[in-house]
Formats: structure tokens, C-alpha cells, sequence
């Protein structure tokens, strides 16, 4: 078992057996459950709108080269710099140069997934530039030095005391029970450093190919603070965000706001078209795009699990999967946590290294079901499964499913095996629950059934003779 | 070969094998027709599928006034201009407002030439202390969208990025004649009004400032405005 | 009409009286039974592991058994979900494809048959009990049977049916699931339990019997009464 396996064990060890956490989570996305079902009601039809997203996304991503070429063309147009980084290191390189040449000292920053996945803060705090990060929920896990718990709420995992304590210790701010006054203390924080940097990066939600926009969406505000003080925007932008045209907005906004965090639209939807244009009373002198790929090429490759990049990062299947409101969003180890991490993280990051993600699910399919863009979730862990094992099967295993094969193509040996299971039965029953016990993974926990003493087959023969 | 061409040749590579459009079935799901390769569909309009939107404009007001309760905007249809300019009177005394943000504009220099306070005005440019410092931010807009309860801004038509979201109280003078019905209206509108000149800056604003972030308890005023008034004039 | 039975190896071993019972409702109905004794398994525990290659021996040999069979019922969601769902793709481009969906469009769960393919919801049955139904995933999901289960169970004499908060949430269960990742298979089965518990029910019925393995285990070890029922049980009763 690899290091990431073993990690993934321990922790959702850790959190399973935490009943506190386990509902602490779920109280606050049944919140979100009710929110999300009130405004999916809303819909004319909230399957057609699916469709429609699923075709849309299929659209842009199928003609992936054309669209994207469209969009920079028109961004270049505007006076955008548009960078195309195929991996991850070229893209810091980029930032951190675009830091450099322009002398920055203070760099604010809104929440984007991307700048997590390629380690965008560290390189830049290596160089020695200050970056912080501005979203609320961001700024905490970015205090505490913890990874994001899930990528729409990043600080769900914590109480207000917790955050109360937080600020006291970072900041030297007065304790606080009240959740107003803790955000009060964040935007006061903010508000120098908005005025103050340099340079504001930031991620985006869509890529519009027809006007060559991005577009991003947000509740706070703290995306268009960053974005419209600072001299220099840089905003990081995963290939797959592409949509085709502007109108496609108006499906995605709404469904990515209900399904995202149960919202009937999100606070701030903002487009950006380029640096600061003629006439403009404010924004950017310089806006730069990075585009970036980091293997997402190499899943588009995978027609099979292609539709793994129309997603739009709502986090919808977070919200329903029962592994991850059992384990929590830190137990992945991922950028990308729930059912999408499960599946994209083989393909960004190794497919042996990270196929126990796909694992550790019982494929309910709730992922699915939820997810607005019909991305088939449970379906492509079954497809890494069948990969990994295709690329490295491990030996005991295989000799195991060798064995299942041939006791059910072989009805005798198969009886044989019930029989001598019958037989067994009372001795696992001594040896239960220890570490004699071959069951033992379900019968620490579990009851299990005693075999029947007389199987399906028998009293149908009997049946069939009276 | 620029890295251009190496993420276009990935893609085009990749590209070769073609995915199964979610319209037609290859696999799993028995509702849909088994068909070819899709290439050509061209997705259809979404209106059908969103929430509704009344046929007309009153409808269209009574939705929008509906959204914006839920979303804790301040919103008021004013009869003219006078009942406005008494409306943002009475939020500058309640809020004990000393300098506002605005830019200049048929209804906003007919508000502020009434408020006599302090002003920044910035369509030449600003310093961001000055801006910072303001109590209230004053603007125009592109447009409101019924069906979401928005506000859409832009460059031009609210005095910059930062005027509607960096003071505390943010004032939205409009008309009548600029209720759409969805976004699909709000969009096509920019794309009639600015055609390839488009400004570098347009967005849609559906309430004050929130965050949950904290136990999932809604707070207002995260970074953005506390406050978001609009104003309907005829 | 002659009805063939694909009772899963787990069914045959542990919960013979789930396939007799089958056996007494549709004979009720009558139907003629038929049960191919060579059948075995349907392959997905090999499927579920990634191990493709070995579970289309075993599906070969399924589809073999039930060629000639007019009509096929399953005693399982789970099963039901490997034959109409799987069976295609994991024999999509090769050359015994059509077979395997020949094979998928004869299959029904059994309460998908009862209601969707004979047209009945009343067959007769007699139970006194409260009762909450646990929806198996893969039924609800892959085979879209939300409704017949409930509407069988609403004709139930004597059956007061409530409806639990968790009633569409994965048992844990999930196969080899269960026991390659035991603690968070039983943290969902203690999130279900919960919620059955919630319901005040006596009973919890579902329709597919790996799951009722996965919640009677649970249950048995918080030391609760609540008896667990497949959903042909409850119909057998008269």
C-alpha cells in the first residue's frame, strides 16, 4: 500500500470514528440540502437544465483547441497578456516572473483551486513575496496552515471559537462568540491589503470563448476587490473552464449557485475582458491569463472519462457522497476532494499512486445523480479501477479473483465451498472479532449472518420433487 | 514549438477519439436514442428550463422586487426624481453618510447635486484612500434582471470596478426601461450595446455582501457593501 | 408466462427464504417458475474490483444459462444493476455484445417486474407492523426503482409505511467495500440505523439483501430489535 493509501486509512480512521465532526458536517450540509431543493424546485426543469449543461459542456470540450483559440484571440485583442502553460511549473514560473519584473511587494489573492494544485502560494512565498488570501474561509485555513476541508467551504470544519481563537493568536483580536463580528475582523484585515497590493490573482469560474471574458463568481466581494485595486491582475485558468458563448451564462450561473451552495444566484458574477481600457476610471494597467494544462490534457485523451472535465467545480458532489461526510475533506489528501478528486486525481497526479481513492466507494451513485453537468462520477471510479488493474494487477488479488472465477463457473466447487463454509462457520464464531477471525474486517464491527442450512438450490430441489 | 502549439497539439491529439454526446446513448442509460457522433448539435436556449419570468413589465417588477426581498437589497420604486433624491437623503442622515462616491451621469448628478456632501467622483481616475474612505458609493447601471434579482453594472455605466463594491452602502439609480427579464435579456443587451468594444468590466451584483464561511451562519458586508439600495425610476 | 429466476449467490447461501418467497408470489400470481440450477454468480464482485476480464467468464456463462429464458427476475438491486446496467458495458465492443443486452432487456428486479412489466401493485399480502424502507442503491440509482417498492408495500394489509430522512443514503455496503474499507462502511451504517431508529419502525424492508446484511449487522451490535425483511418476504405473507 502506497504512502497516500495509508495516509487516506488513517485518517478516515481518525474522522469515522470522531461522531462529534461527523455531525458537526452533516448539520451543515443538511442546510444546504434544504436551500439546494427549494431553488432546484424553481426550475421549469431542472433535468432539461441538465441536459442542457451537460451538452453545453460537451460542446466546448469535444472542440476544445477552436474555443480556446477563440478566447485568447479575443482577450490579446483587448490587451490582455495571455500566457499557456503546459504544466504546472511553467505556470508559477510565469507568476512568479510577472511578480518579479513589476517590483511587487504585496500580493492579494481570491480563492482559486488551481493556484492550490500547482502550489501557487508557496513559490511565491519562497521568492519572498507576501501573498494572502482574501475569501474569508480561505484566509482561515491559510492562518491555520491546513489545507482547504472542501473546495466551496473551505473552513466548514470549524466552529466560531475555533475561529475566535484563531484571530486572537494571529491577529491579537478581542475574542469572540459572534460570527458578524469574527467576518468584521477579516475585512478590516483585508480592506488595507486590498489598497496596498501590488498585484491581485485570481482564478475564474468560466472561460467565455465568444467575448474572450473570464467570469467569476463569488459571494464576497473580495474577487472584484482583488481584481479591481491592484495594478497587475493575474488570474489562473484551467483549460477545461471554457464555455462557447456569453449566453451560456445564463444556465450555468443559477445551476452552479443552487447546486454550489444552495443559492438561487451568487452574490457577485463578474466578467473581465482585459486590463483597464480607454476611458476606464479604474482597474488593472495589466491583466495576464495563464492557461493552464497540468495533464488535464491527458484526461481529455480518456474519451471514456473526458466528461471528467466539464465539471464546474460546485462541489455538489461533495455535499451528497457518504464517504466524504463520514471522512471529511481532509482525509483525501487532494486538492480536488469528494467524487470528482476521486476521479481527476489518478489522472493529474498517478494513476497507481491515487487509485485507492476510487476504492473507497460503495459506487452509490449519489454523485451522479447530483451532479448538474451529468458527469457519469460513479462510473469512472469503476473505470479507474478496471485501469489500475489493467496496469499493475496485484498478485494475491488476482490469484483471488482467479479463484472466484473458477468456483462459480464450476456449480460443484462452488456447493463444495458453501459446505465447507457451513462447516467453518461455528469456528469463525469462536475465533470472532480476533485477529484469528477471517472476517474480521466485518466482524469487528457487524454481526454476520449464519449461512442458511439449507441454500436456495437444495429447496428448490426439494420443492421440485414433492 | 511554442507552448501554444504544444497544449493545441495535446488537444488535438486527444481529440482524435471522439466522447459520446449526452444526448444519444452508447452506454447505461436506456431513455435516449442510440445515435452517432453529435458534432453539429448546437445546444438550445435555456429559457424553457429556468424559472419562470413574467410577460410583463409589471410582472417583471413584482419578480424582481420579490428577488431582491429575499436577497436583502433595499428596493424601491420612486415615482421621480424628487421622491429619490428624498430616498437617499434619508439613508445619508440614517447612515450618517459624509462623503460619497459616485460618477457622473444623468441621474446621479441630479441625487448628488441635492445630497451637498463630500464627493469623489471617480471618472477621471481616484485615489484609492479617497474612495476608501467614502460612506456610500452612487451609480448607474446597464441594467436589472428580473429573474434574478440583479443588478448588472459595468465600467462605464457605474464609474469603474471598485465604486460599487468597495464603499459600504451601495445606491443604484435606474429606470424603468432597463427591467429585463433574465439573464439571457441582461447579456444579449451588452452584446447589442458594446459589440466588440466591449468595457473590460461587467457584472452582475445580486445583493449585499455575504459570506457563510463561518458555521454556515449568513453574514453580510464580508468585503463588499453592507448595504444595496436600488432605485426604480419611471 | 414462464419466469426464470437469477437468485444471487449471497441470496442462494444466506437468504434462501428471500427466492422462495419470490417463488410463492409469482406462483400466487399464476405464474410458472423456472430456476436454471447451473447459475452461480452474476459477476460483479470481479467487476467491482476492476477485474473485467475475469467477470465476463463468469457473465458468459450467465448469459449462457439464461439464453433461452423469456422472461428473468432477480432477487436483487444490486445483481439487477450488474445484468441491465453492466452486462452492456462490460461487453461494449465485443463481439457477444448483443447477447449481453438481449440478456439486460429481459432482466427485472423483482418489484420493477411486479409493477412495471405484470401491472400489479395489490398480490395479496397480509402484514401487521410499522415498517421504513431502505432504498438500495443500486436499484434507486442504476435501475431508477424509486416508486415500485413503495407502492407494492402500500398495498400491504396491515403495513403502516414511514418514510425515513436517510431512506436514499448508502448503506455501506457497497460489495468489497465492506470489508476493504470497514470503518467507513460502518460509520454509514450506523448513519442509516440512525435514521431508521428515528422512524419509530418496527421493521425496515429493502429490496435488496446485501444491504439488510450490512444494516442487521449493524443493528445487531447496537442491540436493537428492529428485524430486518426483504421486500419479498413482506409480499409472501399472507
Amino acid at each position: 500500500m502506497n504512502v497516500h493509501a495509508k495516509e487516506f486509512n488513517e485518517s478516515a480512521r481518525r474522522y469515522t470514528a470522531d461522531l462529534h465532526h461527523r455531525g458537526w458536517i452533516q448539520k451543515a450540509l443538511d442546510g444546504y440540502y434544504a436551500k439546494r431543493d427549494e431553488f432546484k424546485s424553481r426550475f421549469q426543469s431542472w433535468p432539461g437544465a441538465r441536459n442542457l449543461a451537460a451538452e453545453t459542456k460537451w460542446e466546448a470540450i469535444n472542440h476544445l483547441d477552436r474555443y480556446l483559440d477563440e478566447f485568447v484571440s479575443r482577450l490579446e485583442a483587448r490587451g490582455t497578456k495571455v500566457f499557456w502553460a503546459p504544466g504546472a511549473q511553467e505556470a508559477r514560473d510565469y507568476i512568479v516572473g510577472v511578480a518579479r519584473q513589476h517590483q511587487v511587494r504585496s500580493i492579494i489573492k481570491s480563492k482559486s483551486m488551481t493556484a492550490e494544485e500547482i502550489h501557487l502560494n508557496d513559490a511565491l512565498g519562497k521568492e519572498g513575496f507576501e501573498v494572502v488570501e482574501s475569501d474569508l474561509g480561505e484566509y482561515i485555513v491559510q492562518l491555520r496552515d491546513e489545507p482547504p476541508y472542501h473546495l466551496v467551504f473551505p473552513a466548514m470544519h470549524l466552529t466560531r471559537q475555533q475561529i475566535s481563537d484563531l484571530f486572537h493568536d494571529k491577529l491579537g483580536s478581542e475574542p469572540t462568540n459572534n460570527p458578524e463580528d469574527l467576518t468584521m475582523v477579516a475585512r478590516r484585515v483585508m480592506r488595507r491589503k486590498y489598497c496596498a497590493a501590488d498585484m491581485g490573482i485570481s482564478g475564474a469560474n468560466f472561460a467565455i470563448a465568444e467575448t474572450g471574458m473570464i467570469s467569476i463568481t463569488e459571494n464576497e466581494g473580495n474577487a472584484r476587490l482583488t481584481t479591481s485595486l491592484p495594478r497587475i491582475h493575474v488570474a489562473l485558468v484551467g483549460i477545461e473552464k471554457v464555455l462557447p458563448r456569453l449566453s451560456d451564462l445564463a444556465l450555468f450561473l443559477p445551476m452552479l449557485a443552487t447546486t454550489g451552495a444552495g443559492q438561487s444566484i451568487t452574490c457577485y458574477n463578474t466578467l473581465y475582458g482585459g486590463p483597464r481600457q480607454p476611458g476606464e476610471p479604474d482597474g488593472p494597467e495589466e491583466f495576464h491569463v495563464v492557461l493552464l494544462d497540468n495533464r488535464r490534457t491527458g484526461l481529455l485523451a480518456d474519451a471514456e472519462q473526458r466528461d471528467a472535465l466539464h465539471c464546474i467545480r460546485c462541489g455538489a458532489c461533495l455535499n451528497v457522497c457518504p464517504i466524504f461526510k463520514n471522512v471529511g475533506g481532509h482525509s483525501y489528501g487532494t486538492v480536488y476532494q469528494g467524487p470528482i478528486g476521486s476521479v481527476i486525481t489518478p489522472h493529474l497526479r498517478g494513476l497507481q499512486d491515487w487509485k485507492h481513492l476510487s476504492q473507497a466507494s460503495s459506487l452509490c451513485g449519489a454523485c451522479s445523480e447530483t451532479c448538474p453537468v451529468e458527469i457519469n462520477l460513479h462510473h469512472h471510479l469503476l473505470h479507474n479501477r478496471r485501469n489500475a488493474v489493467r496496469a499493475h494487477p496485484a498478485l494475491l488479488e488476482k490469484l483471488i479473483q482467479a479463484g472466484f472465477v473458477l468456483m462459480m463457473c464450476r456449480p460443484a466447487l462452488y456447493q463444495f465451498a458453501a459446505s465447507v463454509g457451513r462447516i467453518a462457520q461455528p469456528l469463525q464464531r469462536l475465533v470472532g472479532g480476533t485477529i484469528l477471525d477471517p472476517l474480521r474486517a466485518w466482524t469487528k464491527t457487524r454481526s454476520f449472518p449464519p449461512l442458511a442450512k439449507k441454500s436456495f438450490r437444495e429447496l428448490w430441489r426439494e420443492r421440485q420433487t414433492t | 514549438m511554442t507552448n501554444r502549439e504544444i497544449i493545441l497539439g495535446r488537444i488535438r491529439e486527444a481529440l482524435k477519439v471522439p466522447a459520446p454526446h449526452p444526448a444519444f446513448q452508447e452506454l447505461g442509460r436506456a431513455d435516449l436514442p442510440v445515435g452517432p457522433d453529435a458534432r453539429q448539435r448546437v445546444p438550445t436556449a435555456p429559457q424553457k428550463w429556468l424559472p419562470p419570468v413574467g410577460k410583463t413589465l409589471e410582472d417583471q417588477i413584482e419578480l424582481f422586487r420579490q428577488n431582491t426581498e429575499a436577497l436583502k437589497v433595499d428596493f424601491h420604486v420612486c415615482a421621480n426624481v424628487s421622491e429619490a433624491i428624498q430616498h437617499v437623503k434619508k439613508l445619508a442622515a440614517e447612515g450618517g453618510w459624509k462623503k460619497v462616491g459616485r460618477h457622473r451621469g444623468e441621474l446621479t448628478d441630479a441625487v448628488a447635486r441635492e445630497l451637498s456632501l463630500a464627493e469623489v467622483q471617480t471618472d477621471r481616475g481616484y485615489a484609492v484612500t479617497d474612495l476608501e474612505s467614502c460612506d456610500a458609493g452612487l451609480t448607474e447601471c446597464e441594467a436589472l434582471v428580473a429573474q434574478t434579482g440583479s443588478v448588472m453594472v459595468s465600467a462605464p455605466s457605474a464609474g469603474g470596478r471598485a465604486l460599487s463594491v468597495l464603499p459600504p452602502h451601495h445606491v443604484v439609480l435606474a429606470r424603468r426601461s432597463q427591467m429585463v427579464p433574465d439573464l439571457t435579456a441582461a447579456l444579449q443587451h451588452v452584446q447589442e450595446k458594446f459589440k466588440d468594444k466591449f468595457p473590460s468590466f461587467i457584472s452582475f451584483i445580486s445583493g449585499p455582501s455575504r459570506t457563510g464561511d463561518i458555521e454556515r451562519i449568513l453574514v453580510l458586508g464580508a468585503h463588499g457593501p453592507k448595504k444595496l439600495t436600488i432605485l426604480l425610476l419611471p | 408466462m414462464k419466469i426464470s429466476l437469477f437468485i444471487p449467490c449471497f441470496v442462494d447461501q444466506f437468504y434462501p427464504q428471500v427466492g422462495m418467497s419470490i417463488v410463492q408470489v409469482l406462483e400466487r400470481l399464476g405464474h410458472t417458475v423456472d430456476y436454471p440450477e447451473a447459475q452461480t454468480c452474476c459477476g460483479q464482485p470481479a467487476f467491482n474490483s476492476g477485474y473485467w476480464d475475469e467477470a465476463r467468464v463468469v457473465a458468459e456463462r450467465q448469459m449462457a444459462i439464461f439464453r433461452d429464458a423469456e422472461m428473468v427476475v432477480i432477487a436483487s438491486g444490486s445483481c439487477g444493476a450488474m445484468v441491465k446496467v453492466f452486462y452492456p458495458e462490460l461487453f461494449h465492443r465485443h463481439p457477444r455484445e448483443a447477447e449481453a443486452r438481449a440478456l439486460a432487456a429481459k432482466t427485472f428486479e423483482f418489484s420493477d417486474f411486479l409493477v412495471n412489466k405484470l401491472g400489479v401493485t395489490d398480490v395479496g399480502a397480509r402484514f401487521r407492523g410499522r415498517a421504513t424502507f431502505h432504498d438500495g442503491c443500486h436499484g434507486l440509482r442504476e435501475l431508477g426503482s424509486k416508486k415500485p417498492p413503495r407502492q407494492l408495500l402500500q398495498r400491504v394489509q396491515g403495513l403502516e409505511l414511514v418514510e425515513m430522512k436517510e431512506a436514499e443514503t448508502c448503506c455501506g455496503f457497497g460489495g468489497l467495500f465492506a470489508v476493504k474499507f470497514p470503518m467507513i462502511s460502518t460509520a454509514m451504517g450506523e448513519v442509516k440505523c440512525a435514521s431508521i431508529a428515528e422512524t419509530g419502525a418496527d421493521y425496515v424492508i429493502s429490496n435488496d439483501s446485501s444491504c439488510l446484511m450490512q444494516i442487521r449487522g449493524v443493528l445487531d451490535r447496537q442491540g436493537k430489535s428492529i428485524k430486518t425483511l426483504h421486500l419479498a418476504e413482506i409480499l409472501a405473507q399472507t
